[in-house]
């Protein structure tokens, strides 16, 4: 089987998967079947908490498979997740039908307010899950594709592509902060009420979602593992490594690029797509630069080019950003900076390479 | 990038650039008048180079003479300003970009040694495999029996087969130009250019590479670029001299060494 051989060797990536199914299995039984009197009662704020983790980690495992493996230090990957959120988001908003403020059944509130009289062409089809969730992985894939095509044909790399990545999801903030874009402005997408059916506020359905984000993490890990033991992952890192050399051999470098970026950002789309319903809105936030640059950091606290590593960096950080800004609210990002700048310094192989554990090959 | 190979396809439907490749006139690589400057210096000044099929050439000259642009020329990293290069009587290089090239069957060992450090020798080897490169294939892509004897082979030939699994980052400086030349072999190339293969190597690795090389030659044409004049004179049969961009002199080691004019360019030096 592929999959078991993808999973030789990374003893890592075997520990992580074990304890996230084992979690996958016990908590959402501890919240639903445990009466909220017991000590062993886990809230549905924490679930929801935790599935938000989970669709992070998914985003920095998507990080970690250009940076690490590809060696293209994207920091816009926050743009494709908050495109698959807002295909995710757009779905949700139509599942509200008639039950918004100003009960049009056809139009979201935003579009109501700003007195539009019809939906924009782009919001079609959007009350379809199927369609809504294609394009949560389509359209990031899309856009990653062509801006990676033009990109990487005109051997742009290193520190340059990382600023273009930068302008690209900083574009899009701007972009999507505008009311006429039809996306909500700067409040972005909320209020939802239900997905396929499902009352979002229904423990139930937390609990679902967690268990999903749960799964379409341990899916893109082992295809990103799939990827990296494959002839095409050692091109990768032979790209990484020495690119005109590989180019020598007969590989086209742009090409091998292109593709993975993309895959990538499709993961990272449907990272976004399962993180929207969790957190109940979507804006364009999280089109933020910042966002894309701190998802960097999580990868490099947990350990570039191990992708477990990119699990346990997002977990750790946002368990330390959850704690820390609750007591401090102001100092995160200087906690955050002296974060990276103490991993970079200390553990240059993030907390993957100071683990005992087996590094994988 | 839709090449004079590409134009014509349809005359050969189906055939890979290696079945277009004639040599029926035993000329392997033809460089024709061919100028490179840059910023208004002449790297190459009108040159004029033959290779034939199976031979093994040494080219030398002084520091600046163009040995190196030359072979970025030929493996589609420099495009010249004027002349011609064709890869038998039907490919036209200079219409083809690096990989198509090295797809072409040119294989290139640049001066310093360029070897994936990270990864295993074998895996090294594997890469470099002539094959289907792009990127499904790739990944889908599994060694056959006969790909892994092919691997086992080349590591027999340049002589790391008990370093096969180690990491290339480790392997000494000779044993990485030796490995680099194997990743030519993997490609099953008809040409290899060499540049400068035993810099920096001890007497013993010099002699070894004389004779991997040797031992190449027949099977393949090869392109040896040296400083090394011990070096070119225990391997090479034809030299050709470039002096400023063009060829100076060519024939036999002897016929060379005596010619006045090579004597008065490498006493200028």
């Amino acid at each position: 089987m592929g999959i078991v051989k993808a999973l030789e060797g990374d003893t890592g990536g075997q520990v992580m998967l074990a304890v996230l199914l084992v979690v996958t299995l016990v908590v959402p039984v501890l919240n639903l079947a445990v009466p909220e009197t017991s000590l062993w009662h886990v809230s549905t704020y924490t679930v929801t908490l935790l599935g938000k983790y989970l669709t992070y980690a998914l985003l920095a495992v998507a990080v970690d498979l250009v940076w690490g493996y590809l060696g293209i230090l994207s920091l816009g990957h926050g743009a494709f997740f908050a495109l698959g959120g807002y295909a995710m988001g757009m779905y949700l908003m139509r599942q509200i039908g008639d039950r918004g403020v100003y009960g049009d059944p056809i139009l979201p509130d935003f579009m109501v307010f700003l007195n539009w009289k019809e939906l924009p062409w782009f919001w079609n089809g959007f009350d379809m899950f199927w369609f809504a969730a294609l394009m949560a992985i389509l359209v990031p894939g899309v856009l990653a594709y062509v801006f990676g095509y033009l990109a990487f044909r005109s051997r742009v790399t290193g520190v340059y592509l990382s600023i273009i990545t930068q302008a690209l999801t900083y574009a899009l903030m701007l972009a999507f902060f505008r009311n006429e874009m039809g996306f909500g402005g700067n409040n972005g997408l909320t209020d939802f009420k239900e997905l396929l059916g499902f009352d979002l506020q229904s423990d139930g359905t937390r609990a679902g979602l967690f268990m999903a984000s749960a799964a379409a993490l341990a899916l893109g890990y082992l295809a990103c593992r799939v990827i990296v033991t494959s002839r095409l992952g050692r091109v990768a890192v032979a790209i990484r490594d020495a690119e005109s050399r590989t180019r020598f051999i007969g590989y086209r470098v742009e090409r091998v690029k292109v593709a993975i970026f993309a895959f990538s950002a499709m993961l990272a789309g449907v990272a976004g797509a399962l993180y929207v319903p969790q957190v109940g809105i979507i804006n364009p936030g999280e089109f933020s630069p910042l966002n894309s640059i701190e998802l960097v950091i999580w990868v490099a606290v947990g350990g570039r080019a191990t992708l477990y590593g990119a699990v346990v960096g997002a977990l750790m950080v946002n368990y330390g950003k959850s704690t820390f800004t609750a007591m401090f609210p102001e100092a995160w990002l200087f906690a955050l900076g002296a974060l990276f700048v103490l991993v970079t310094l200390l553990l240059p192989r993030g907390i993957a390479g100071w683990l005992p554990a087996r590094r994988a090959g | 990038m839709g090449g004079q190979v590409e134009r014509w396809q349809y005359l050969n439907p189906g055939k890979t650039l290696a079945e277009t490749l004639d040599i029926s006139h035993t000329t392997l690589l033809y460089v024709e008048g061919v100028t490179v400057s840059f910023d208004g210096f002449r790297a190459l000044n009108d040159l004029s180079f033959y290779v034939d099929v199976g031979e093994l050439r040494c080219v030398i000259g002084p520091n600046g003479a163009g040995k190196t642009t030359m072979m970025d020329v030929i493996t589609g990293k420099t495009r010249p300003d004027a002349g011609y290069v064709f890869f038998g009587q039907r490919i036209n290089l200079l219409e083809l970009d690096e990989p198509r090239i090295a797809q072409a069957g040119i294989g290139r060992k640049f001066q310093k040694p360029t070897v994936f450090e990270q990864h295993q020798v074998y895996e090294n080897l594997e890469l470099a495999m002539a094959g289907d490169k792009r990127v499904w294939p790739t990944l889908m892509a599994r060694l056959s029996g006969a790909q892994r004897d092919r691997i086992d082979e080349v590591l027999g030939i340049i002589g790391l087969r008990e370093q096969a699994r180690r990491p290339a980052g480790a392997l000494s400086h000779g044993q990485k130009q030796w490995l680099e030349i194997g990743m030519l072999l993997m490609q099953d190339p008809l040409l290899l250019l060499v540049d400068e293969p035993v810099a920096g190597m001890t007497h013993q690795e010099m002699d070894r590479t004389a004779e991997l090389l040797l031992s190449l030659a027949g099977k393949h044409s090869v392109v040896v670029v040296e400083h090394d004049m011990d070096f070119v004179r225990s391997i090479a049969k034809r030299v050709t001299v470039l002096h400023q961009g063009s060829v100076l002199a060519e024939g036999s080691m002897d016929e060379v060494q005596h010619d006045p004019r090579v004597v008065e360019v490498y006493l200028g030096e």
